[in-house]
């Protein structure tokens, strides 16, 4: 990381710039302020999740509800799929006197593939939108960001912003009072 | 993951959820120190010492039990089902405790939650492979097991999907599934602190990998909380309907004592009673041992009392309209079982079922025994005694008094029945030992949010 470190300090090859805050509250002002200022791609990273923060920045769609809707029609509709399929088509015995077709019997499994197709669109969806795993990433190069994890928030301006531009943008953040401004290296 | 920590309004006797004088590091520390250091202690090696060797009792009784068949149980016909099924409802139902806490409690807000609900879900993944194994080596050729399956095989053959039995494959297996999902995306934000907490190399790759690049953006966490919420809804209606399947198992037979309509409810009643048992069983010594008594307070504790009470209560009316119906209906061999429960020759068990689950309870009517943690520790155990009692009640004692006197038999479990069960015990506690020693075992991000400092002060927006 070092050595990464020293090859692109000072090049373009600049991934944003970071300013570090003490507690959630100067994070959510400080994100309120980035957004008025009109920055739209800058990310915050905080030890724990805020509900304010979210609604601080700039409004992103979140497609996971939908697609967890998705994953459990799906999964039910393949569980009854599964048991009509089996039990009237490919193997059609007659049990106990009961209709082929008998459907009462096939909701709990039904009901388990809901469940089960759900859950795993839930999670695996929860982690795909966020892009894991994620083996690399720049905000890692700041040595201060192993405190993101524990008890400093962040606020990382990203260079692909139409606004960003490291003299400006450095002194935009140092107007927030963090606690420190560092640039983050690709 | 609601914040719920305001001062309360009236006059509150309990102590606060999280003892006060805490910050976001020294709760980090705290936690993480527990896992990150160098220094086993002795403890730790002597409790997972006693587990092991539990561990290698289940392999010793399974090896022969594969080597020999199931008649090395107790099992005969009329009583086909024995430990093996009394011990997979037990364990199911202990699990069932973690899944309510990390669930049903979040959808609740009940910001208490959060101190135990790790370790409970962990209790829960233990629990549910203790009972999974179970009806696989009850098969006797487990080998063979993945036949349970529906897949299509040079056979022609597929399960039938009227049978509650294979409603249970899937039901436990799902369970299992999303239990384990539910546990590892709780853990995801604690890997990645342990990640940069770790300065040995070697952890912190394993807890990088885990962590698989966590870095708590705004948008990651907006996501990650909508997905722990639907995973906690989903959860929530799955966790009933396990036991409800699992009690389907002997409901929708028609053996006298099995089939009942109350046996779903009370299932799932009594399932999160022994949980809740398990949970403080496991609780109290381990806050005690890792000095957790800051984040696992006496407030837990009593709201774990009431539940158990709650609970125990539901149960103990599900006894009652299970004898209820047995004389209301009038058929001859319900009736007949009751008696035979009553003051037949396993009336003893029956009995001591009824003081475990229903007398001794009452004592948490009282605050001070629900304050008192010898108090609590020793309702825990004879809970999980009566609950494990209530099993054997309902299923060899059933089966040992069915439709024709000629056919009546007594059941009566083997050295082996009872080395498999230990060997589980086992399985349980070295699972527990060594997620207790590699994981955080309180939720450190969910902590974080109880601190008074986590609450974010409105400034003017201009």
């Amino acid at each position: 990381m070092s050595a990464a470190h020293a090859k692109t300090a000072g090049d373009p090859l600049v991934h944003g710039l970071m300013a570090e805050f003490h507690s959630a509250s100067e994070l959510v002002a400080a994100a309120s302020a980035t957004t008025r200022a009109g920055y739209v791609q800058y990310d915050c990273y905080t030890p724990f999740p805020i509900e304010e923060l979210h609604e601080a920045m700039p409004h992103k769609r979140n497609w996971l509800p939908l697609l967890v809707l998705m994953g459990g029609i799906f999964g039910g509709l393949g569980g009854f799929s599964l048991c009509y399929w089996t039990s009237v088509i490919a193997y059609p015995i007659i049990v106990a006197g009961k209709p082929l077709n008998s459907w009462p019997a096939f909701i709990p499994i039904t009901f388990e593939c809901t469940i089960l197709l759900a859950s795993l669109t839930a999670v695996i969806g929860m982690l795909g939108l966020n892009g894991f795993p994620m083996p690399y990433h720049p905000v890692f190069n700041v040595p201060r960001f192993a405190f993101a994890s524990r008890d400093r928030f962040f606020l990382c301006i990203e260079s692909t912003d139409p606004k960003f531009d490291l003299e400006s943008t450095w002194s935009f953040l140092s107007q927030l009072q963090p606690m420190q401004v560092s640039q983050v290296d690709r | 993951m609601a914040v719920q920590n305001q001062s309360l309004p009236r006059h509150d006797p309990l102590p606060p959820v999280i003892e006060p004088g805490h910050s976001f590091g020294s709760v980090t520390d705290k936690i993480a120190s527990i896992v990150q250091t160098r220094k086993t202690p002795l403890g730790w090696i002597f409790g997972f010492a006693i587990g092991f060797t539990g561990l290698q009792l289940l392999g010793i009784s399974v090896t022969y039990l594969f080597y020999k068949g199931t008649y090395i149980w107790g099992l005969n016909i009329p009583c086909g089902w024995g430990l093996d099924i009394i011990n997979f409802v037990w364990w199911i139902g202990i699990g069932h405790a973690g899944t309510l806490i990390s669930a049903i409690l979040l959808l609740f807000r009940q910001s208490w939650r959060t101190s135990i609900n790790r370790f409970a879900e962990a209790m829960t993944l233990f629990a549910v492979a203790c009972a999974g194994m179970y009806p696989v080596i009850h098969t006797g050729r487990p080998w063979l097991a993945y036949w349970l399956l529906p897949y299509p095989n040079t056979m022609q053959m597929w399960p039938n999907f009227r049978s509650p039995l294979i409603w249970d494959v899937f039901a436990v297996s799902t369970y299992a599934t999303v239990s384990l999902l539910f546990w590892f995306v709780g853990l995801i934000p604690d890997l990645a602190t342990l990640r940069d907490r770790a300065d040995h190399p070697v952890g912190k790759t394993i807890y990088g990998l885990l962590a698989m690049g966590w870095r708590g953006s705004a948008d990651h966490w907006h996501r990650y909380e909508t997905a722990y919420l639907l995973l906690a809804g989903l959860s929530t209606p799955l966790v009933l309907s396990v036991h409800t399947i699992v009690s389907f198992d002997f409901a929708v037979s028609q053996m006298p004592g099995w089939h009942a309509t109350v046996f779903p409810p009370y299932f799932v009643a009594g399932a999160v009673f022994a949980g809740f048992a398990m949970v403080m069983i496991i609780a109290i010594p381990l806050r005690k041992f890792y000095g957790l008594e800051d984040f696992v307070t006496m407030r837990h504790f009593d709201y774990m009392g009431r539940i158990t009470l709650a609970t125990g209560l539901f149960v103990g009316y599900g006894y009652m309209v299970e004898t209820f119906m047995a004389f209301y209906g009038g058929n001859q061999y319900e009736t007949s079982l009751m008696w035979y429960r009553f003051g037949g020759p396993y009336a003893p068990l029956y009995w001591m079922l009824i003081f475990c689950n229903i007398i001794s309870i009452q004592l948490l009517w009282f605050q001070r025994i629900r304050q008192s943690l010898p108090w609590l520790f020793g309702i825990s155990i004879i809970v999980s005694i009566g609950m494990w009692l209530e099993r054997f009640i309902i299923i060899p004692v059933s089966l040992s008094h069915d439709f024709l006197p000629s056919s009546w038999g007594m059941y009566y479990p083997t050295f082996w029945d009872w080395s498999t069960f230990v060997g589980t015990l086992g399985l349980f506690t070295s699972l527990l030992f060594l997620f207790i020693r590699f994981l955080p075992m309180i939720s450190i991000f969910e902590v974080r949010t109880l601190l008074p400092e986590a609450q974010v002060e409105e400034r003017a927006h201009g």
